[in-house]
């Protein structure tokens, strides 16, 4: 069982790296936006409420920053590391997309971070506005990359396999492979939505704590405009996101649904819960609609959704928990559209900053975001499994079978040093977000010099 | 891998190593600093230390990054066998260089009583981090066996005398950097202070350097005849003696008080150790079994990576060198933060 051992501490190890990892490109993505927008705010209309909102959020970003780099050093060795067996069969793609990445993104981010933070005193405005923007565009583009990298492993194409090693033909075709689309805008908005419930809950427990200065509900008012349409946006991406995935990679569809067979000529179910069973292959406990899958899923009340039991068994993922990650995601995101919509009809009545209830709300969804990405994850990365080039080169090729000992050290170096300084991290970083923005007053003349060390009160 | 006249694989490698280099002088210096820091006792001195790379830390260690990435682009082969050959000595590495990446941030945002416990995580991290890679320096050179393209040899090959104590001259050979960074970023007696470990330092890297370079030939046939048969034992001569003399000058420019001059020597003794280094492994990038053609990646992809590569790296170099412009001049106490 040696063999099964290793392969399941190297998953386990980089799932769990992995899955810290994201939670801070993802708000690092939707902040650095975030910034460039107040600042341009600033800079157009002078107003001292869209300063303070910059420093205060900036002092976030730098903290989560930090930690995305750290945690991203340790994806860029972990390929090698652990899973030898796929970089020498696929290292001539991912290596030269993980290098544009790094050449286009990570050095424009780095370049100009130094400035953004600490160069306020030291370059015009004009320039830390350009140092503000080229951070975030670097957080966009190191999107695109990484996307495309992870979407070639879904859905393979433009190469050739020579020797068992991966030569690429057509580097458009692999870039922009099917799934690559429909990944990237998914991702990309879901860095928008969960980054938009993270300020939002933030202000909402400001206001539920009396703090009601017009930083607070200017961070409310354009988290929830954010919220309301992202959302929105989310649940047309991602319903397009599932027809493809039906196209190329119908087997994890048929795993995320808990479906294991087509009667006759029936449309397919919509299983809403369940409790999928891999090895009886049937889903227990079901409560379905009749069609509604088909529906989703075809948009059409006659097509068939392709079945678990249509695939060999060694080639489908584990509907357990494909089914429950997905119904996670989904449910959550019903939720933010809910929430959006409530914020738009208190808007309507001008109690957005008061009803108790909706803040209450928002402030339990402020990680509903952050939870959805991981689950989101898990569905894809699990549901492409046993593959991890889909079709082409299974997980358990491409693992590195270092000795059991050597890599229960390692996970279990990784699990304490993360709890112990991402945990710390995010305890600054909510610490942070308790002080709260600067508060806003009209009698202070405005002191453009004294900005940073006027409100040096945590250091 | 030679396409329409050019070697790709040789630019290729030409590139790996200009960035291996930027990475070990940028992130050298910053990771030195960290070394240094149980030197100083004043937390003023350490806000100050910190500072002169708090912004511009982040971009030296994207070096490394675009090392492990362009490696694996590149030399798919060898990043593979590599990097599961030296699993634990990397892992090390990479989790040192988390605590000391967050330190830079946390140390300021925590409470005063616990600022020291993020002095340690800074100083720990930047020293096991240098030591870990100077490990995997010196085991790359006492070479690694490989069979179909897959590492053969034992996962505790690094530990030997060798290896190890190439991680404690990186060591040094960082410090000697950091310290040489601070004598350019501070003053008074800050930099008084930073003057005096520099002889210490200066001495103790010299001295590495010569136990290095008896060492390694004795220990490796295939190195001493490279170094020791005619003709290349003429052209190589005169190599240890440039070595003397800049490591003379950097003892004067450190006496007559230059602010720059003294970093600017390390450089050049680096990057004579680096010379030194490349010509002992030619033309292998998995001694001494793959050669680096063994190990290039299909020609679709160096070429699809060089294009980028030709046309992003110079802009990468100008707007690395304004951030350092921006920050330029010596840091005093209670400045250069943002906190």
């Amino acid at each position: 069982m040696y063999d099964e051992y290793a392969l399941m501490l190297a998953r386990i190890q980089f799932a769990f790296t992995i899955s810290f990892h994201i939670i801070f490109p993802a708000i690092t993505i939707g902040l650095a936006s975030y910034l460039v927008i107040l600042e341009g705010m600033w800079l157009k209309s002078k107003k001292q409420v869209y300063l303070n909102l910059y420093d205060f959020w900036l002092k976030v970003f730098a903290v989560n920053f930090g930690m995305g780099v750290v945690s991203g050093l340790v994806m860029a060795y972990q390929f090698g590391t652990n899973w030898a067996g796929f970089s020498n069969f696929a290292g001539s793609i991912t290596g030269p997309l993980l290098t544009y990445e790094v050449l286009t993104a990570f050095f424009l981010e780095a370049g100009f971070l130094g400035v953004m933070i600490y160069g306020r005193q030291k370059v015009g405005p004009g320039l830390h506005y350009f140092a503000t923007i080229m951070v975030a565009t670097g957080t966009i583009i190191s999107t695109f990359w990484i996307l495309a990298s992870n979407s070639w492993m879904q859905t393979p194409q433009g190469i050739e396999i020579v020797n068992g090693q991966v030569i690429p033909v057509d580097w458009f075709a692999v870039i922009f492979n099917p799934s690559f689309p429909y990944r990237l805008v998914h991702m990309t908005v879901a860095a928008f939505v969960a980054t938009s419930f993270f300020v939002a809950a933030s202000s909402a427990w400001h206001l539920l704590r009396g703090n009601r200065t017009p930083e607070v509900k200017k961070m409310l008012s354009m988290a929830m405009w954010m919220a309301l349409i992202s959302a929105c946006v989310q649940v047309v991406v991602g319903d397009l996101h599932g027809l493809n995935t039906l196209k190329h990679q119908p087997a994890k569809i048929a795993a995320m649904e808990g479906h294991w067979e087509n009667i006759g000529d029936e449309p397919t179910p919509l299983i809403l819960f369940g409790i999928p069973d891999n090895e009886a292959e049937r889903t227990k406990y079901k409560v379905e609609i009749p069609a509604l899958g088909s529906l989703i899923l075809t948009h059409s009340l006659d097509k068939q959704v392709p079945a678990l039991k249509d695939f060999p068994k060694d080639e489908r993922a584990n509907s357990l928990v494909v089914f429950w990650t997905f119904r996670i995601m989904a449910g959550l995101g019903f939720l933010m559209v809910l929430a959006g919509f409530w914020s738009l009809w208190l808007r309507k009545k001008n109690t957005l900053f008061d009803n108790k209830l909706f803040l209450r709300f928002i402030f339990l969804m402020g990680p509903s975001g952050l939870i959805a990405i991981l689950a989101g994850w898990f569905t894809t990365e699990v549901g492409r499994q046993p593959w991890i080039v889909y079709g082409l080169m299974k997980t358990k090729d491409a693992v590195t079978l270092h000795p059991v000992g050597h890599m229960s050290l390692s996970l279990g170096l990784f699990v304490v040093s993360y709890f112990l300084l991402f945990g710390i991290g995010i305890y600054y970083m909510l610490q942070i977000v308790r002080k709260g923005p600067n508060q806003h007053s009209e009698h202070l003349p405005f002191q453009p010099h004294n900005l940073f060390s006027s409100q040096d009160e945590e250091h | 891998m030679n396409y329409g006249g050019i070697d790709f694989t040789l630019v290729w490698l030409a590139i790996i190593l200009f960035g291996l280099a930027m990475y070990v002088i940028m992130d050298g210096f910053d990771l030195g600093i960290g070394i240094l820091f149980p030197f100083f006792k004043h937390k003023e001195d350490k806000d100050v230390m910190m500072n002169t790379v708090a912004p511009v830390w982040d971009g030296n260690e994207t070096w490394m990054v675009l090392g492990g990435a362009a490696l694996m682009g590149v030399f798919p082969v060898a990043y593979s066998v590599i990097l599961s050959a030296l699993y634990l000595p990397l892992i090390f590495m990479l989790l040192a260089l988390i605590f000391r990446g967050v330190a830079f941030e946390f140390r300021f945002k925590a409470d005063e009583s616990h600022t020291k416990y993020w002095d340690a995580s800074f100083f720990f991290g930047s020293l096991i981090a240098t030591f870990f890679q100077g490990v995997v320096l010196g085991a790359i050179i006492e070479g690694m066996p490989v069979v179909d393209r897959q590492f053969a040899g034992s996962s505790f090959d690094w530990v030997a005398p060798f290896p190890l104590f190439s991680g404690l001259g990186l060591v040094v050979a960082y410090a000697l950097l950091g310290a040489t960074w601070l004598l350019i970023k501070t003053e008074g007696a800050l930099e008084a202070q930073i003057r005096r470990y520099s002889y210490v330092l200066t001495a103790l890297f010299l001295l590495t350097i010569l136990i290095i370079s008896i060492w390694t030939p004795l220990a490796h046939d295939t190195i001493a005849s490279r170094w020791f048969s005619a003709p290349n034992f003429y052209f190589l001569m005169p190599i240890p003696f440039i070595v003397a003399l800049v490591g003379m000058l950097l003892l004067y420019t450190i006496k007559i008080r230059h602010s720059h001059y003294p970093f600017f020597m390390v450089l050049i003794l680096m990057l004579l150790g680096f010379v030194g280094l490349l010509i002992s492994l030619w033309p292998n990038i998995i001694p001494y079994d793959v050669t680096f053609w063994e190990a290039a990646a299909p020609i679709e992809s160096q070429v699809f990576m060089l294009i980028g590569t030709l046309l992003i790296l110079p802009v990468i170099l100008m707007y690395t060198g304004w951030s350092y412009y921006v920050f330029r001049g010596k840091v005093r106490p209670g400045e250069g933060g943002y906190h």
